[in-house]
């Protein structure tokens, strides 16, 4: 049975070391929902989190590649575990008579902040799971966004789970 | 063979750099220095702008030997083939663009194969990089998906520790390619030198031992198997670990088949021995894979052409041991039951005390009904073929070659129905002594192999088993074989027609022959004596065994021996097991 899973890894801050792991997953015809890499506070390292579906087997053999890679240190499915995932979101929409106030009070609700504002448009900052982002945007009407930006989750272990060297 | 060679050249060796430690060095003698110092014998290259620097301190050393190929895929083949033979890291060298495109094919034939090479590109010059500068391919981008791993040398002060890298991640684990791509200006930039002895990567740390858990529930489930069955790979070649193998198969008792890679892991004239298994395995050993009750196998990965289709395979019931350096081989095609990471030696060491330990023996009266039925699967003697044939028949060839060379030659192969016949036919007792393209299935590697092989073993007996296709698809190095005076001896199968596709279009496309059949053929003598080696050709079968006595008479010792064996054109390989089906329904010869 397919599930989605997030998986953290940590790799060697080096030239190419994303491309490697885009490479893997394209080569070996994984599926990959989103991907985000930055380095950590060790700038000699990247922290990437990659959400993916698949099986339990394609999940291990994801695992099992991912952590064959030279320049890989540790691999983490965190669907394993006690987790806690967050994505931000950038949109842009129409704030225009009514619905400026409208817009104002959705974004409250979804804890979103306005973060740019014209006479026409707001700019919204939200952040949470995937599927509170997805909800926001089925919240609003369709007609009045005009672009919307992702990150793409990032992932990190509840309490003591963590990753590291 | 080395004195002729340097009286040949002498302008090659005479100026001798002398090597200290600490001093300044430019980042082509880096190279060249970091090569001496990893005991590097032979370089496999080809020159170009890029690497010019590289081989001007060539010029100036003689710690290594350089061997000029006349196309670059050869050059990294035969690097690939001095490591299979050696399980020494085989080093190749080639210049920018063209060079590593062409250098591809051998990489890529290297990593399906998990041999240990080290290939060292040039590259444009580092502000060039990217400004589709002449000779200019993104070296890292192309070589990605075929090396265990690679890197661009951007800085002349990373590239001792670069080197010292790229040899530890290709000898250790499950080993594998590594390119190191290095810029022109690189090169030319002058830093001191220090070559380490050794580097901690702490991203890299292959797993050695196997878990002690793990072990004891494996000794178990061997000594309560009724019928089991040992399934040994490259991984048994690659690891060194023939002889504790052979000690754990014998000491239980039970049978053992080798995959096309893992031929001589298991000695071939063992009578636990059943031979190859596999598409084209022996009736006896698929029929043993698919019936066994306890598997283990050892540095093997259940591949396509080994266990055929994976749900035909799973019918059976059967525990599943596996021991491989490579985790990710584990469970990728097949569920096991007990998973050992480490490396194969290791973990048939350990076994093997934890067997000799062990109070329990296997049930004998089991073992004695399971190998009364393999005799009776062996008796259908499924590798007979037709020995009063007026047309020389390819096994016959083999045979013979087997005969003459006593079992000892080291034995390459290209990829088609001759390698088939040469896996069923040669029966390797020894490791390292079966030199062909298992994974990728590479035509034109034969001969680029032997001569790897040849000047890693100047004194043995080498046959390139192969056929009138594939053997074009590098003819060019008989030119590296005169200037280098490599004696490999070429048996040439040749049945006019591309053997495998023949047979595939006979069975399965109604036997319309798209495209298969070897028009104008060279005449194969005039072409080995054109480069200045000998050439025969062999009509009858009668004539088969004095040729090949010939070709590897004292006499001829010293030569390259071209020999052209007209065999049958309608010969196919069996048993075959088709593309789909399951393991235990091959087609045999006498059922066509």
């Amino acid at each position: 049975m397919s599930r989605r899973h997030i998986i953290s890894l940590l790799m060697e801050n080096e030239a190419g070391a994303l491309s490697r792991v885009a490479g893997l997953f394209s080569a070996r015809a994984y599926n990959i929902e989103s991907l985000t890499v930055a380095p950590t506070e060790d700038a000699t390292l990247s922290r990437m989190t990659i959400v993916t579906v698949g099986s339990e087997d394609i999940i291990e053999q994801i695992t099992k590649q991912l952590n064959k890679l030279v320049d890989v240190i540790k691999v983490m499915d965190l669907t394993e575990g006690r987790h806690i995932e967050r994505e931000l979101m950038l949109v842009k929409v129409k704030a225009v008579g009514e619905g400026r106030e409208e817009m104002k009070r959705t974004a409250d609700i979804f804890r979103g902040r306005i973060i740019d504002v014209t006479d026409a448009t707001y700019t919204i900052e939200l952040t949470g799971t995937g599927s509170k982002l997805d909800a926001f945007l089925e919240a609003i009407d369709p007609a009045f966004i005009i672009e919307t930006v992702r990150t793409g989750a990032s992932g990190i272990g509840r309490g003591e789970r963590s990753l590291k060297v | 063979m080395t004195e002729t060679w340097q009286n040949d050249y002498p302008h090659r060796f005479t100026n001798e750099l002398i090597f200290c430690q600490f001093m300044e060095a430019t980042g082509a003698e880096i190279v060249v220095r970091c090569l001496a110092e990893e005991g590097v014998e032979f370089v496999f290259g080809y020159p170009g702008g890029a690497v010019l620097n590289i081989y001007d301190e060539i010029f100036k050393q003689n710690k290594f030997k350089h061997v000029l190929v006349r196309h670059e895929q050869a050059a990294v083949h035969a690097a690939d083939a001095y490591a299979r033979s050696t399980g020494r890291v085989g080093v190749a060298l080639v210049t920018s663009g063209p060079g590593v495109t062409n250098a591809v094919t051998g990489i890529a034939t290297a990593y399906m194969d998990s041999i240990p090479i080290v290939v060292v590109t040039g590259q444009v010059p580092t502000p060039a990089i990217g400004l589709d500068a002449f000779q200019e391919v993104d070296t890292v981008g192309i070589t990605r998906p075929c090396v265990k791993h690679n890197f661009l040398v951007k800085d002349v002060k990373d590239l001792a520790a670069t080197m010292k890298k790229a040899f530890i991640i290709a000898a250790t684990g499950r080993p594998g390619p590594v390119v190191v791509d290095v810029p022109k200006d690189v090169t030319a930039h002058v830093t001191e030198f220090e070559y380490p002895a050794t580097i901690e990567m702490r991203s890299y740390n292959p797993v050695v031992k196997g878990h002690s858990g793990q072990l004891k529930r494996a000794v178990q489930m061997l000594l309560e198997a009724r019928r089991p069955m040992i399934y040994t790979g490259g991984g048994v070649v690659l690891g060194d670990a023939s002889a504790q193998l052979t000690q754990l198969a014998g000491l239980l008792g039970f049978p053992v088949t080798n995959t096309l890679m893992g031929l001589g892991g298991h000695p071939a004239t063992d009578r636990q021995n059943l031979g190859m298994l596999g598409m084209h395995g022996t009736y006896e050993a698929n029929m043993a894979m698919q019936h066994c009750d306890v598997l283990l196998a050892v540095g093997a990965r259940f591949d396509d052409r080994v266990i055929g289709n994976p749900a035909h395979f799973a019918r059976e019931q059967r525990s599943i041991i596996h021991i491989d350096v490579d985790p990710s081989s584990i469970s990728k095609r097949v569920k096991v039951d007990v998973p050992i990471v480490g490396d194969v030696k290791n973990v048939l060491t350990d076994m093997l005390a934890l067997l000799k330990q062990a109070k329990e023996k296997p049930d004998a009266a089991a073992l004695n009904a399971w190998w009364t039925q393999i005799e009776l699967w062996r008796s259908k003697n499924c590798l007979k073929y037709n020995r009063n044939s007026p047309i020389i028949k390819p096994q016959y060839v083999v045979e013979k070659l087997w005969e003459v060379t006593k079992g000892d030659a080291f034995v390459t192969s290209d990829v088609g129905q001759h390698q088939m016949w040469a896996a069923q036919y040669y029966k390797f007792d020894k490791p390292r002594r079966w030199i062909n393209s298992g994974g990728l299935g590479t035509m034109g590697v034969g001969l680029p192999y032997a001569m790897g092989v040849q000047l890693a073993h100047p004194d043995a007996q080498v046959a390139c088993i192969t056929g009138e296709s594939s053997i074009q698809m590098n003819i060019q190095e008989l030119s590296t074989c005169k200037q280098y005076r490599i004696p490999v001896k070429v048996v040439t199968l040749n049945n006019r027609y591309m053997g495998m596709v023949r047979q595939w279009q006979e069975f399965f496309y109604g036997s319309r022959y798209a495209e298969s059949y070897m028009e104008s053929l060279p005449d194969f003598v005039k072409l080995a004596e054109a480069y200045g080696h000998v050439g025969m050709r062999i009509d009858k079968p009668e004539d088969v065994e004095a040729a090949l006595k010939e070709a590897f008479s004292p006499a001829l010792k010293e030569r390259m021996v071209f020999m052209d064996f007209q065999t049958d054109q309608t010969e196919n390989v069996f048993p075959m097991v088709e593309g789909g089906k399951g393991l235990s329904e091959m087609i045999l010869a006498e059922e066509l």
